[in-house]
């Protein structure tokens, strides 16, 4: 889907020679040092900044091509910025998820309430209906705003760092969620993450950005081809194969 | 399963006490009218030309009407400024809509002054303050088009207004004493100087204001999780800034025009409203906080008349003395204030 991709700012280019494609019902992680454009990358392929070259391609036909509208039912966001009004009750920040098929009061119709609860019952979420955001945990939260993404009900859903600021235990649950949303609604997921070492163990395909060979495969592929050795200088950490982690040289 | 409720009882309960509100601040003033004889005037059943009857439909009503749609009208506005803006300390002073109108006036009444130029009546006063409300309303849009970060907007609406108050302050300086007054008086606010023909001048600007914001509905209850996701939920960003925008000039600048610049009503009103209606859907937060803010203002109204006295109080004092102490009052009980 994605081809040569260069992205960054006016006149500044963050990174280049990105190539990847995605099949639904795949679960893909973006790792890679700090600033060295995964956040750019998935905002360039959110529609909320243009790309400098290349092509991006849904269903094949370029991202430019769709209209606003268009894009927002295609593609669903889970973002690092904290949402505007933490006053939102759950329900009203779900039942937001389907503007883009409501009229233009937002009335929520039947079939409109039957994907909410469905995304509900997926999430377990039925507890925290009444409670208003302020109210959450980040871990719950954080599963709040991944149901609301389920519930625009595209066939992308991209999240930026969805794991920062969770314990172990939450991270893992946040990660296997998303990979059985995957496979189960036959989705295409992409996140960001530094959590190498998971991402490494759950997810289908993993783009390592390097600034270099920005290397694309399934994580056991990309361990053989020992694309996980330049992703930190050699000098500090190291990549040991055998168990797909990373250790620190003393 | 129904998550969102409809607020039916509330919303009929709030129209019952706007509608009693109203029949009290037209029963009181300063000429003794008995309850009974006001009702019957103002439902027709009397209809020789008394006194009474003059001062019902010349004064008294068209002074309720007035408040109806100053409360309610700034307080829409400072619920779309508050939303847009994410900002719980936003209201129609921002944007600098309230101090542009002051501009306007204060260069009619005191800058005519002095090249001795005397055009000083209602009309050109109300026609000065909208101009500069328009104004100083269209500087902001032309930056916004280049600003794309709404809280630099924010920032840049407050400092529009502090030039428009910087040069009011030079004004009142050079100014004669007699002109200052007037100016004073006007800024002081009033609600009870509106003929017929001008009310219907601030109805028609009201009503435009508050079309424009039920169409904007979904793209302000979108905006409550941010603009990027607004964007991503396919909401034009641009598009819907504007109308917003646009919305809170027609009803902040029409009403500060008529009325003078009122203070407090349109950031106080949506966070009372938000503590009656524990949700943050526009729409019922829309009707609600025009009904709160109607019946608010026609409260400070009766107030600032004070029953049977003839003098009157400046409404701008009123809202604030009376309503500044409900409000922390309200936001102390629930120790938080989250937007």
């Amino acid at each position: 889907m994605i081809n040569d991709l260069n992205i960054g700012y006016e006149g500044k280019v963050v990174a280049s020679a990105i190539s990847f494609s995605l099949q639904k019902g795949e679960l893909a992680a973006i790792v890679g040092v700090n600033g060295i454009g995964k956040s750019t990358l998935l905002r360039t392929l959110g529609n909320f900044q243009p790309k400098i070259a290349g092509s991006i391609r849904i269903d094949g036909k370029e991202l430019a091509t769709y209209n606003e509208q268009q894009i927002a039912s295609k593609i669903s966001v889970v973002l690092t910025e904290p949402i505007a009004s933490k006053n939102l009750s759950v329900y009203e920040l779900l039942a937001l998820g389907r503007q883009p098929y409501t009229n233009w009061l937002g009335k929520l119709g039947t079939n409109d309430i039957s994907v909410i609860d469905k995304s509900i019952a997926l999430l377990e979420l039925a507890p925290f209906l009444n409670k208003k955001c302020f109210q959450l945990s980040d871990g719950q939260l954080q599963r709040v705003l991944i149901a609301r993404a389920l519930i625009q009900d595209t066939d992308i859903i991209l999240l930026d760092e969805p794991t920062t600021h969770l314990d172990l235990y939450h991270k893992v649950s946040i990660l296997k969620l998303l990979k059985s949303i995957a496979h189960q609604t036959n989705k295409v997921i992409l996140y960001t993450s530094h959590e190498i070492e998971l991402a490494i163990q759950l997810c289908d395909k993993m783009l390592i950005l390097d600034g270099d060979t920005n290397a694309f495969n399934q994580p056991c592929k990309l361990i053989e081809n020992n694309s996980f050795d330049s992703l930190f200088p050699p000098d500090t950490i190291s990549f040991d194969a055998t168990t797909g982690s990373f250790k620190i040289k003393k | 399963m129904s998550n969102l409720p409809t607020y039916r009882i509330r919303f009929t309960i709030l129209l019952l006490v706007l509608l009693l509100c109203a029949c009290i601040n037209i029963c009181l003033g300063s000429v003794n009218i008995a309850f009974i004889d006001s009702l019957k005037i103002l439902f027709g059943t009397v209809t020789e030309n008394s006194s009474n009857y003059y001062i019902i439909w010349e004064y008294r009503l068209p002074k309720a009407l007035t408040a109806i749609m100053v409360g309610g009208g700034l307080s829409l506005s400072g619920l779309l400024m508050q939303t847009l803006f994410r900002n719980p300390l936003a209201g129609p002073y921002v944007l600098g809509i309230s101090s542009g109108a002051s501009l306007g006036a204060a260069l009619l009444i005191m800058g005519a002054s002095l090249i001795t130029l005397s055009a000083f009546n209602y009309i050109t006063l109300a026609l000065a303050s909208s101009l500069g409300s328009f104004l100083v309303l269209s500087l902001v849009l032309v930056v916004a088009a280049k600003v794309k970060d709404t809280m630099a907007l924010l920032i840049i609406g407050l400092m529009f207004g502090s030039i428009t108050a910087a040069i009011v302050s030079v004004l009142s300086y050079f100014t004669k004493a007699e002109k200052l007054q007037q100016y004073i008086f006007w800024s002081f606010g009033s609600l009870g100087d509106l003929s017929w023909g001008q009310l219907l001048v601030v109805a028609l600007c009201t009503s435009l204001g508050i079309l424009l914001s039920i169409l904007s509905i979904k793209p302000l209850n979108a905006f409550l999780l941010g603009e990027n996701y607004a964007k991503s939920l396919g909401i034009g960003l641009q598009k819907s800034r504007y109308t917003i925008i646009i919305a809170t000039g027609l009803l902040a600048g029409s009403i500060t025009a008529f009325a003078g610049p009122i203070a407090f009503v349109g950031l106080a009103v949506p966070h009372v409203t938000r503590q009656l209606f524990h949700t943050t859907d526009h729409k019922i937060q829309i009707p609600a906080v025009l009904c709160c803010g109607a019946i608010l203002m026609l409260l400070c109204d009766t107030i600032a008349q004070i029953p049977g006295s003839v003098s009157v109080l400046p409404i701008n004092a009123i809202t604030s003395i009376f309503g500044a102490p409900v409000v922390i009052w309200l936001l102390v009980r629930k120790r938080k204030m989250i937007f």
